[in-house]
C-alpha cells in the first residue's frame, strides 16, 4: 500500500437538535397532555402487542409443557413437575452433542478472524470496495435452505468440490460427509461461509464510525499500518467483537439450519437443537423436548453471564 | 383528529391483544366430540357439502389427476363439491393442525396421533365387524370395538431390483437365504458395472422400510405385535436381528454406494432405471414409480423386478402386507356423510390403488399387476396383525429407537461401514436393553 491511500471517510452519525415541544395545535390543554403521554405508548402498541403475541406467549407456552408429558397431538396432558428436567440432567448421553458445537465454535473463531481482516482491509481506500463487500456479504443473504441443498452437491461424491480439486491435481476419493469428523468440519466450514459476512459488515460498521481525524494524525506520527490497527481499530471495535463472540458461541451451541438439511444428524452431526426437533417430532416427546430447550436456553445465558463477568463492557474513549 | 387517531390506536391495541390471548386459548386444543358414526348415506343425493380432503400427494394433484377423480366422484354424489389440499410435509403440517378443529374433512391418519387418541380426533366409521369383511388392514385403527380409518392401499415389502443387470451376473433365481442375497450382490458387483445396492440414507425414509419386513421372516402376521414388550427384539434368531444384520453386512462387504449422506431419493429411480444401480429395498408402490423411470430413461420398465425378502419357510417365501395411510373423517367436520361417502367411493370405485400398482384395500379385489412375480411363484401373503401396534409405538417412543424412523438405521449403516466405532452385537445388545427397559417403565 502507498501512503497515499486515504482512509475512507468515516460515517458519524450526528446527533440532530431534538425538535420542541410544539404545542398541540387543537383540543384543550388537558387532552393534549393526555395525548402527549400517551402517544409513545400507541407508537410502541404494535410492536409489543407483535413481541407478546409471537416471543412470549409461545416461549410461556413451552415452559409450561416442558413440566407436562404431552406428546404434541393429544388433546390431554398431565403435568408431571420437574420430571423431564430430572430426565435431562441423569442421562449424560443427551449432552454428549455438545461435543459437535467444538466444532462450530473453532469455526466461529476462524470466522471471526477473516471477517475481521477483510473488514479493516476493505475499510481503506481500496479498488473496487464495494464489490468485495458486496461479495463478502452476499452468502448471508441467501436462505440457509438454500444453502443446505446447494453444499448438499458441492460436498457430492465427484460433486463441485471435488471436481476442483482435481484440476490442481489434488482430486482425491474422500467421502466429505462420510465420517463425523470430516462431516462436521465440512458442515463447520459451511457456517463460515455463510455467516462471516454478517461478522464482517458489523466489524466494518463499527470500523467506519472511528473519526477520519484520528487516523490523519496517526499518519502524521508515522504510524504504520499495523499500529493503526493496534492501537486505533482494535480498542474502538472491543465492544463489536465482544458482541461477536456472545453470538459464536450461543451460535455454537445452536446450530440447527445446516446440519438438519445437509445430513439431518446423521453421522455423528447431530446438534443439541437437532437432538431436540428429533424428540418432539419423531418420538412425540414433547415435553421433555421443551425441557431440553429452556434447557439450553439457561446454558446460553449462563456462559454469556459468565462472559460479562471476564471481560465488562468498557467504556471506549478514544481521545 | 388528535381523538380519533387514539380510538383507532386504542381499538388496534385491543385487537391485537385478543389475538393474542385467542393463540394462547388456541393451544389448548379442541372442544368435545360426540362420538356420531360417519355413516355413508343410503342414498347418494342425501349427501351434500363442500368436503376438504388433506393429502400427501402433491404430484396427483398438480398433475390433475385428484381433480378427475373428484369429476368421477361428482357424478355418483352430485351435491357433494370434493376440494384438495396437498401438503408436500404431510406429517409435520397435520400433526400441528390437530390441534385445532380445522384439519379438512378427509385426511390421512398422520403417524404422530397415538392409536388411543383416535376417537378424541376422527369419527368412527363402524365397528370391526361391519368393515372387517370388506376391508384389509382395519385392525390398524380399531380402538374400541371401532374403526377409525379406512387404508387407501396396502403394500408388500421387498426388494425392487433391475433384472437385466442380475441376469448379466448370472443370476435367475430369487435367493433364499440372507448368504445367498448377499453373495449375489457380489456377482452384479463383479460382473457388472452396476452399484450392487443403494440404501438412499440420505433421505432416511427408504431405510425405514425394512421394518415392513417384520413378520417376512418367520411368515407371521403376528411378528410385530409380538415385539410389545420386554422381548428383546434383536435377540439372535429374532426377525430384527436377522433384517438389521442383512442390511448390515451388505454396506460392510462395501456393497452399497460411497458416501450414504448423498444419497438422493428422485435421482435414484433413475439410477435403477438406467442399470447403475441393481437393487433397492422399498415397498411394491415403489415398482410404479421405477417402471416409469425406465420408461423415461428409454429403457424396458419390464426390466425392474420385485423380489421378497430372501428368507424361505416351508420352501415358500413370505411378504408381509402392510397398509399404508389410513383415510379418516374429522370428528369436527360439519359433513360427515359427505366424507364417508368420499372414502368408501375413492377406495372401492375410484381405482387409485389398481393405478398406484398396490394392494388394494378392498378385499375383494385382485392382487396388482406389479405383484404378478409374487403370485406367479406361489409367494405367501400374509396381512399384518396390527393389534399391538399401539403398544409397540409407545415403547419404540420411549425407548427413543425408532423403528420407522431412519435414525438407529443410519447409524447401523454408518457402525458397518466403519464411521463410527463399536460392533454390530454390541449394538444390538444396547438396542434391546433400550426397548426392554423402556417397555417395562411403558408397560406400568
Amino acid at each position: 500500500m502507498t501512503e497515499t491511500t486515504r482512509t475512507a471517510p468515516a460515517k458519524v452519525p450526528r446527533a440532530t437538535a431534538a425538535p420542541g415541544g410544539a404545542p398541540t395545535p387543537g383540543g384543550g390543554r388537558r387532552g393534549g397532555r393526555v395525548l402527549r403521554r400517551l402517544t409513545p405508548w400507541l407508537f410502541l402498541a404494535v410492536p409489543l402487542a407483535l413481541l407478546v403475541t409471537f416471543t412470549y406467549v409461545p416461549v410461556g407456552n413451552m415452559i409450561y409443557y416442558s413440566f407436562t408429558d404431552w406428546d404434541g397431538v393429544s388433546p390431554d396432558r398431565r403435568f408431571t413437575g420437574v420430571d423431564n428436567y430430572e430426565q435431562i440432567l441423569t442421562r449424560p448421553e443427551l449432552f454428549r452433542v455438545f461435543f459437535v458445537s467444538f466444532y462450530y465454535l473453532a469455526a466461529s473463531a476462524v470466522q471471526i478472524v477473516i471477517a475481521l481482516y477483510f473488514a479493516t482491509v476493505l475499510s481503506f481506500d481500496l479498488r473496487f470496495r464495494n464489490l468485495f463487500k458486496g461479495i463478502l456479504f452476499f452468502p448471508y443473504l441467501i436462505n440457509g435452505v438454500a444453502i443446505g441443498f446447494v453444499f448438499l452437491y458441492f460436498f457430492q461424491d465427484g460433486g463441485t468440490l471435488d471436481s476442483v480439486l482435481s484440476w490442481f491435481g489434488a482430486g482425491s476419493d474422500h467421502a466429505w460427509l462420510g465420517d463425523p469428523e470430516s462431516a462436521n468440519t465440512s458442515l463447520a466450514g459451511v457456517s463460515v461461509w455463510r455467516f462471516t459476512g454478517l461478522n464482517f459488515v458489523l466489524f466494518l460498521g463499527a470500523i467506519q464510525s472511528i473519526p477520519g481525524e484520528l487516523y490523519e494524525a496517526a499518519q502524521l506520527d508515522g504510524a504504520s499500518r499495523r499500529q493503526q490497527f493496534r492501537h486505533i481499530i482494535a480498542p474502538s471495535i472491543r465492544p463489536v467483537v465482544s458482541l461477536s463472540v456472545i453470538l459464536a458461541v450461543s451460535g455454537s451451541l445452536s446450530v440447527f439450519e445446516i446440519p438438519y438439511i445437509m445430513t439431518g444428524g446423521a453421522t455423528g452431526t447431530t446438534t443439541f437443537v437437532i437432538q431436540t426437533v428429533k424428540l418432539a417430532f419423531q418420538f412425540n416427546k414433547t415435553g421433555l423436548a421443551s425441557a431440553a430447550a429452556v434447557v439450553l436456553l439457561l446454558i446460553i445465558l449462563l456462559i454469556t453471564w459468565i462472559q460479562r463477568r471476564l471481560v465488562p463492557d468498557e467504556k471506549v474513549d478514544l481521545v | 383528529m388528535g381523538k380519533n387517531t387514539t380510538f383507532a390506536g386504542r381499538r388496534w391495541r385491543g385487537g391485537l391483544l385478543a389475538a393474542a390471548v385467542l393463540t394462547a386459548a388456541g393451544c389448548g386444543g379442541g372442544g368435545t366430540v360426540s362420538g356420531e358414526t360417519a355413516k355413508a348415506p343410503a342414498d347418494p343425493a342425501d349427501a351434500s357439502g363442500t368436503i376438504k380432503v388433506l393429502t400427501h400427494r402433491t404430484d396427483l394433484v398438480q398433475n390433475g389427476t385428484m381433480a378427475r377423480y373428484a369429476e368421477e366422484f361428482t357424478k355418483v354424489y352430485p351435491k357433494v363439491k370434493v376440494k384438495f389440499e396437498a401438503l408436500t410435509d404431510y406429517e409435520g403440517e397435520v400433526r400441528i393442525r390437530m390441534n385445532t378443529d380445522d384439519y379438512g374433512d378427509v385426511l390421512m391418519i398422520p403417524a404422530a396421533v397415538a392409536k388411543n387418541d383416535y376417537p378424541k380426533f376422527f369419527a368412527p366409521l363402524g365397528t370391526a365387524a361391519e368393515l372387517g369383511g370388506t376391508y384389509r388392514f382395519g385392525d390398524k385403527t380399531e380402538v374400541g370395538g371401532k374403526v377409525y380409518g379406512i387404508a387407501q392401499f396396502g403394500t408388500a415389502n421387498g426388494f425392487v431390483y433391475n433384472k437385466a443387470v442380475w441376469k448379466k451376473a448370472g443370476i435367475t433365481g430369487w435367493p433364499a437365504t440372507p448368504g445367498e442375497f448377499l453373495a449375489d450382490l457380489k456377482a452384479v458387483g463383479a460382473k457388472t458395472d452396476a452399484l450392487p445396492y443403494y440404501t438412499n440414507f440420505k433421505d432416511g425414509w427408504p431405510l425405514t422400510a425394512w421394518s415392513n419386513s417384520i413378520g417376512s421372516v418367520t411368515c407371521d402376521a403376528e411378528a410385530n405385535d409380538k415385539l410389545a414388550g420386554a422381548v428383546s427384539p434383536w435377540r439372535e434368531g429374532g426377525e430384527l436381528h436377522t433384517i438389521d444384520s442383512l442390511l448390515h453386512d451388505i454396506v460392510k462387504d462395501g456393497l452399497s454406494e460411497k458416501d450414504p449422506n448423498t444419497t438422493n431419493w428422485e435421482a435414484s429411480k433413475g439410477l435403477i432405471a438406467r442399470g447403475k444401480v441393481a437393487t433397492m429395498q422399498l415397498g411394491s408402490w415403489a415398482i410404479t414409480q421405477m417402471r416409469d423411470a425406465a420408461k423415461k430413461a428409454g429403457g424396458d420398465p419390464d426390466d425392474i423386478g420385485f423380489m421378497p425378502f430372501p428368507v424361505r419357510k416351508d420352501g415358500k417365501y413370505c411378504a408381509v402386507l402392510a397398509s399404508d395411510y389410513q383415510q379418516a373423517v374429522n370428528a369436527h367436520s360439519a359433513h360427515k356423510a359427505a366424507a364417508r361417502a368420499w372414502i368408501d367411493w375413492f377406495t372401492q370405485k375410484s381405482g387409485y390403488a389398481a393405478a398406484e400398482g398396490a394392494v388394494p384395500a378392498l378385499k375383494s379385489a385382485a392382487m396388482p399387476g406389479t405383484l404378478k412375480d409374487f403370485v406367479d411363484n406361489d409367494v405367501t401373503f400374509v396381512e399384518r396383525s396390527e393389534a399391538k401396534t399401539g403398544e409397540v409405538n409407545a415403547i419404540d417412543n420411549a425407548a427413543e429407537i425408532g423403528l420407522n424412523k431412519p435414525d438407529y438405521r443410519q447409524k447401523l449403516v454408518d457402525l458397518a461401514r466403519g464411521a463410527q466405532h463399536g460392533s454390530l452385537d454390541d449394538y444390538f445388545a444396547d438396542l434391546d436393553k433400550r426397548w426392554n427397559e423402556a417397555a417395562r417403565t411403558a408397560g406400568s
